[in-house]
């Protein structure tokens, strides 16, 4: 309901999206403006709009690409090589034949657009604030970032949108995420949510929406904001939102799509209207010290169990379950985690895989080589990240130093696609999940910064990224 | 439509099982939601070489015909997969009760008639202690009875026990409301992928 007095950023975009607004007895009507598609989540969605003779009601509204199944091998993206894995392959050909069907705008295989639906949105200039946002992906919090409420829903929801541009839903929560104080050197937005994950737990977002606010987030650029966004989901929260200020409107500007003319001047004016008032109130509040964090890396199998790099393996009294996460890391409480050897280093998915994320993997790797026997794999975000590495020359100290330089997709992040870490193997990952067997089955999944990985990847070893930076 | 399930549980205690559990990446190439069922839990319930694990919950005697999942803490936490619920109810399943239930996995089950069941603390102590206990769940009252005689309720989104009790399709229920979806439209700034809200 929409209501008088100071509002909060989420309360101001959910109220200007009701088109009913919720009862006890039925969730609110909220409008979507903004529906990207990719080939997992979808096929089924198409077939109940087939099932159910329906149209795409805005497909102007809509936007479909492909990340999730695909290779991120050159030959097989644009040689006509067959993609290895023959379902993934029929699942790619299946949007295409959907897209066309339904008269959805396909940002296919080929195309100079195509990449990680998070990293397309923004880049376009699809992704503005105030704008509601969905997709069939949980990492749909990224776009919060831009001051949009954005979230992840399930194939049923996805064929919901496609048919009626919009859903039901029950208004969530809020949670303020105040963080103050400057970020240390070697030490990035990706340390920062990790350690916040460790503090909130991966439970300990449900129901809410958070918005990181503070001096620390206002001094973010728009990848470290969508770095922080993304992984809202893995404290279980609903989206994580910024609020809209001059980075936000210098990103927007330069994209593609987005408005011109006194469309833009009208836009940005609507969107400085966007942030939280002073004295609105939140569900919770929490308060972070930006100054205090290192850099960090995940030693368990969920993206709560955080430390410092620095740090010893915590001690998780009598639970079960903390004794089975760290058996089947093979890691020991109590013992460091420096040191320790690495076979695979990933640098890519939704949360690290923007230019800004490439700089900072190359910053490390320029003029060295990965260790002995460790594997590396850089995968771009989009085509766009991709050419925009190769103009500054990124690709060549990846190259050079070693690693495997790919085309754009979700690649070893979720490992659909062929991209797998082997059973018992040590991957350190600048993705979002560490959960059992996520980079392949039996796989052992340490998240880190681009910084961190880099570091890890050159010296073999679990490795504090400062002391590569000020050698 | 589903208003009464009477079931023995399977127990499975762990905190945080998340949907790459319930149903691994590797299965997510499919375009049907059939068929799911086979790979529930693989990667606990097979070892690499294909080979059931004979400890394992699932594959234990006792678990055959159980409808009543009973998990720790936020249950299916994670992606956005509806795969997860697509597999647990192809298994069989058709209630998961836990202390606390990850948002996108409780809306994508619900959405399938498989029935998130928040509890207490206490009550969740109590399923954990009797594995294999006979429950009913009553979807009407929003009772569950425990084997012991004692019953205890939960809340459930009154819409989601609406469409469940009544067999409500929320597409359709949506679709009709298209009138008020055009008004919206026509006096709301949503006028197309350049444009701004």
């Amino acid at each position: 309901m929409a209501s008088a007095g100071p509002k909060t950023l989420f309360q101001k975009v959910w109220e200007r999206h009701e088109v009913v607004p919720e009862t006890a007895d039925t969730p609110a009507i909220l409008y979507i403006d903004l529906h990207l598609v990719h080939e997992v989540t979808s096929p089924q969605a198409f077939d109940e709009l087939r099932a159910r003779n329906l149209p795409v009601r805005r497909k102007d509204l809509t936007i479909a690409t492909l990340d999730h199944s695909t290779s991120t091998r050159t030959d097989q993206v644009f040689g006509g090589a067959p993609i290895t894995v023959d379902s993934a392959a029929r699942q790619v050909h299946q949007l295409e034949a959907n897209c066309a069907t339904f008269q959805v705008e396909l940002l296919g295989m080929r195309s100079p657009r195509r990449g990680i639906v998070h990293v397309i949105g923004p880049e376009l200039g699809l992704t503005q604030p105030g704008k509601t946002v969905v997709c069939g992906d949980s990492h749909t919090s990224t776009h919060g970032a831009f001051g949009a409420l954005a979230f992840g829903i399930g194939t049923t929801e996805v064929g919901h949108v496609l048919a009626t541009q919009c859903l039901l839903q029950r208004r969530p929560r809020t949670l303020s995420i105040d963080v103050s104080g400057r970020l240390a050197a070697g030490v990035t937005a990706k340390d920062l949510i990790l350690a916040i994950i460790g503090r909130l737990g991966v439970a300990g977002g449900t129901g809410h929406v958070i918005e990181y606010r503070g001096e620390t987030i206002r001094a973010l650029d728009m990848d470290e904001r969508m770095t922080v966004c993304n992984m809202s989901i893995e404290a279980g929260a609903r989206a994580g939102m910024i609020a809209p200020d001059e980075t936000t409107y210098a990103y927007v500007r330069d994209t593609p799509r987005a408005p011109r003319g006194d469309e833009w001047e009208r836009a940005v004016a609507s969107w400085r209207m966007l942030p939280t008032d002073p004295g609105a109130q939140f569900d919770r509040q929490m308060e972070f010290d930006a100054a205090a964090i290192e850099p960090m890396i995940t030693y368990g199998t969920n993206p709560g169990m955080t430390m410092p790099i620095t740090g010893c393996v915590p001690r998780g009294a009598d639970d079960p379950m903390f004794a089975r996460a760290l058996a089947y890391m093979g890691l020991e409480a109590g013992a460091p985690l420096r040191d320790r050897p690495v076979n695979v280093v990933f640098v890519g998915s939704c949360t690290n895989s923007r230019l800004s994320d490439l700089r900072s993997a190359a910053r490390v790797l320029r003029g060295r080589k990965l260790a002995h026997g460790v594997r590396m794999l850089v995968v771009p975000g989009s085509q766009q990240v991709k050419a925009a590495a190769e103009a500054e020359g990124l690709h060549r100290i990846f190259i050079e130093a070693g690693a495997d330089w790919r085309e754009s997709g979700c690649s070893m992040c979720i490992g659909m696609n062929g991209d797998t870490v082997a059973r018992g193997e040590y991957s350190v990952s600048t993705s979002n999940r560490n959960f059992e067997g996520r980079q392949g089955a039996g796989s052992r999944t340490l998240l880190a910064s681009p910084l961190t990985a880099a570091a890890c990847a050159v010296r073999g070893r679990i490795t504090d990224p400062r002391e590569l930076l000020n050698e | 439509m589903l208003k009464l399930i009477r079931s023995r549980t399977v127990v499975m205690p762990a905190d945080n099982i998340d949907t790459d559990q319930i149903i691994p990446a590797r299965f997510l190439t499919t375009t049907t939601r059939t068929g799911l069922g086979r790979h529930l839990f693989t990667d606990w319930r097979y070892a690499p070489d294909g080979t059931p694990r004979p400890e394992f919950i699932l594959n234990r005697p006792e678990s055959a015909g159980c409808r009543v999942l009973v998990g720790g803490r936020n249950f299916g936490c994670g992606s956005s997969r509806e795969h997860a619920p697509w597999a647990l109810l192809d298994f069989g399943f058709t209630a998961v009760i836990s202390t606390e239930i990850a948002d996108i996995f409780r809306n994508n089950a619900l959405k399938n008639g498989l029935l998130p069941v928040v509890v207490d603390g206490q009550t969740s102590r109590w399923l954990m202690t009797h594995p294999g206990a006979e429950v009913t769940i009553d979807l009407e009252s929003l009772t569950l009875g425990l084997g012991s005689g004692l019953q205890v309720s939960f809340e459930l989104e009154a819409f989601a026990r609406y469409c469940l009790l009544n067999g409500v399709d929320e597409l359709g229920f949506l679709l009709q409301r298209l009138p008020q979806i055009e008004a919206y439209e026509h006096a709301g700034p949503s006028s197309g992928m350049s444009g701004t809200s």
